[in-house]
């Protein structure tokens, strides 16, 4: 597993001195959240959509197994096959079996990020197959040989040049003097390269953005239409899919669907939204012949009944990474795993471990953003702290914080004196700070007041203004 | 222990209970069979005419086009206007659906015409809708074989023939239609408006794998 999660300072450093990120963020990220804005705006029912959205993903959470033996069932009936994975080797191995079995040397791939999570693209060109990413993004990151940094724009830290330059490196057929001065070029360029190899490809993988138990069906929700054109024209189609994917039955997924798009990119609905069931059917004239879902655990259900439950409902929409103040000053790749952002620095320390990952829960100023977009209600700064406490609890904190937080603990369960040591450094930093209220530079807080001043404390208290405020309310 | 067993067998331990007893999973299995309906949004529940005109209204939205025509008489007219106004080519590979063997293709004998699923150089295709959602302007496309899937895919427009009878409010009203007229086919595609990308900078381009184009062809037969 490739993780720089431990690294997580130093990765943030960077990403805040890399001009190219910085532009690439400050274009891109206004565009989502004024899009995600619009689209609420547009549905009175959003608000109840979204605790209809969370209790179905509760219901099934609570029925896991029984939906998931239903789920197989019913593609079982549809004339396809579950292949049942508890980890991610399991799950590589899985696929690989596959596209062996189909004699294999090409596969396409629709946007999947349980692929990335497993390594699979490593796995199947180290065995003598070539995957080629079809999604516009995750086809320029695996030309540049690198990880998404954005769950649903793998692209997001990219600047439009950088595709040109890219596509000049890689596509070596490519006339010196074939301009590409519209976005519009570039998207012929690569429409025009993924066609040929949509066509010659064996086996079709796809991610799952929902199972559907009451008729066994993969659903994909994408705008481009790589992931319908991946799953139809190869011979055989796996769908790649993490054990809380599955939902009841149709209705419920197009609850699920009603926030999904909206919450993600902003639209109503997105482009295509596709439903999956086994292969193809006597007399059909297209579409696979084999038809298989490989179902991952991986990690996921030890969250069951532990305080990170609450995590599995997340639908992977995004919203919480494009309003988080610190994933749009550092980007996705800092936090240094799959998955970046809010619901990343709660996923990846139980997927991949606290003591690589501490750092993350603590990325947050918990301002909360995440939480009040989240389609599905995941406490995510709530689920952060509870990582918090388990890092304090492990003694994976670093010993002067340690030492600070034992300390102002001992203060806090002293009212009183704390009362009194408050009172106390209020005025004493009143009276320090001079005429102009504020303090250029401070003892132990060079690091914070490097890029601001701290205000003075004015006023009293809170305890000392709330009994002046409850005095004055008095007759 | 199979690797079923292993991962069933973990989230029964995280839910600190065993499989469920048949009893337990009456409830739920009466659940799947009822598949109950949650909250609806309201801007679809009303009348037929204006959940027509709400489809059209979407479908412009994203960037579809819409053109009304008052009977199967007037598609082949129609489609080619379309393709003239467009500039784009006559020759078209039609679903080999019985509605759309109902056409007068000969009407236009311009239309080159060839039936079938489509292939790589397919400029145009003609498929026959099987429902429409007013919500959200989205085309309910199931696949069968008198409805190949590439149709929708592959060429650079696609051109999909609906009756206008066959708009309904919300998606769970087309489901039902599904259920009703021969349940889950292979693949059942959603299609709102021509494919695109915003990967490049966040900023929307149309055409992007799928139909650079959409266009439907609505045919007035309902009773209103
Ligand atoms: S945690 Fe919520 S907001 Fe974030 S990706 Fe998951 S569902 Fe979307």
């Amino acid at each position: 597993m490739h993780i720089s999660s431990p690294q997580f300072h130093q990765n943030a450093r960077r990403a805040m001195a890399d001009a190219g990120l910085q532009k690439a963020l400050a274009t891109s990220r206004p565009h989502f959240l004024e899009r995600r804005a619009n689209a609420v705006a547009n549905l009175p029912e959003f608000e109840m959509l979204r605790d209809t959205a969370r209790d179905i993903k509760n219901h099934t959470l609570a029925h896991l197994d029984f939906y998931l033996e239903t789920f197989e069932q019913n593609v079982e009936k549809a004339g396809g096959k579950v292949h049942w994975c508890p980890t991610a080797d399991d799950a590589r191995d899985a696929v690989l079996r596959i596209c062996r079995e189909a004699d294999a040397r090409t596969v396409t791939k629709g946007k999947s990020m349980i692929s990335e999570e497993i390594e699979l693209n490593d796995h199947l060109e180290r065995n003598g197959i070539q995957p080629v990413e079809t999604d516009l993004g995750e086809y320029i990151i695996q030309l540049r040989k690198e990880a998404p940094s954005h769950i649903i724009a793998p692209a997001f830290h990219l600047n439009r040049d950088d595709w040109e330059t890219q596509f000049r490196l890689s596509h070596t057929d490519l006339p010196a003097d074939r301009v590409f001065a519209e976005r519009r070029d570039i998207l012929t360029e690569a429409r025009a390269k993924l066609r040929a190899r949509f066509l010659a490809a064996d086996v079709g993988i796809t991610g799952a953005n929902f199972l559907i138990a009451e008729t066994g069906s993969s659903v994909i929700v994408t705008n481009e239409g790589n992931g319908d054109l991946t799953q139809t024209l190869p011979r055989v189609h796996i769908a790649l899919a993490t054990i809380e994917k599955v939902v009841p039955t149709l209705e419920d997924c197009t609850s699920l669907l009603r926030v999904l798009a909206r919450s993600a990119t902003g639209q109503d609905f997105s482009v295509y939204t596709t439903f999956s069931t086994g292969g193809r059917r006597p007399r059909d004239l297209d579409g696979p012949e084999e038809y298989h879902v490989v179902v991952v655990d991986n990690g996921r259900s030890g969250m069951l009944g532990s305080e990170f439950q609450d995590m599995l409902r997340c639908i992977r929409c995004a919203a919480c990474m494009n309003h988080c103040p610190v994933y749009g000053a550092i980007g996705g790749h800092a936090y240094g795993w799959v998955y970046p952002g809010p619901m990343g620095s709660v996923l990846t320390p139980s997927l991949a471990g606290l003591d690589r990952t501490k750092n993350l829960p603590n990325a947050s100023t918990f301002c909360g953003k995440c939480e009040s977009v989240c389609p599905v209600r995941i406490p995510l700064p709530g689920l952060m702290r509870h990582w918090r406490e388990r890092e304090f609890e492990r003694h994976l904190t670093p010993a002067t914080q340690r030492r600070n937080l034992g300390l102002w603990a001992w203060f806090a369960q002293r009212p009183a004196l704390y009362r009194t040591a408050t009172r106390a450094s209020i005025g004493a930093l009143k009276l320090l700070s001079g005429k102009r209220g504020r303090f250029k530079s401070l003892p132990m807080a060079g690091n914070w007041t490097q890029g601001r001043d701290l205000p003075a404390p004015e006023g009293g208290t809170f305890f000392a203004r709330l009994a002046a405020a409850e005095r004055a309310r008095r007759p | 222990m199979t690797p079923k067993e292993q991962v069933l067998g973990s989230i029964r331990r995280g839910l600190r209970r065993s499989a469920l007893s048949d009893e337990q999973a009456a409830p739920l299995r009466q659940r799947v069979a009822a598949h109950p309906r949650h909250l609806i949004p309201a801007r679809s529940r009303i009348d037929h005419a204006a959940q027509i005109t709400l489809f059209i209204a979407n479908v412009t939205k994203e960037y579809g086009t819409v053109i009304r025509v008052g009977g199967v008489a007037d598609v082949p007219g129609a489609i080619s206007d379309y393709l003239a106004s467009q500039n784009l080519p006559s020759r078209i590979v039609v679903a080999p659906h019985p509605a759309l063997r109902d056409v007068p293709w000969h009407d236009r004998p311009l239309l080159e015409i060839r039936e079938g699923r489509a292939g790589p150089l397919d400029p145009v295709s003609v498929t026959q809708g099987f429902a429409a959602i007013a919500e959200t302007g989205t085309l309910m496309l199931p696949s069968a074989p008198e409805r190949p899937t590439t149709l929708n895919l592959l060429p650079d427009t696609a051109i999909v023939v609906l009756q206008a009878s066959r708009v309904v409010g919300p998606y769970e009203d087309a489901w039902d239609l599904l259920r009703a007229e021969g349940g889950m086919p292979r693949n059942v595609m959603f299609v709102t408006g021509p494919s695109r990308s915003a990967d490049i900078e966040q900023t929307l381009e149309l055409g992007a794998h799928g139909p650079r184009n959409l266009h439907v062809v609505l045919i007035e037969d309902h009773v209103s």
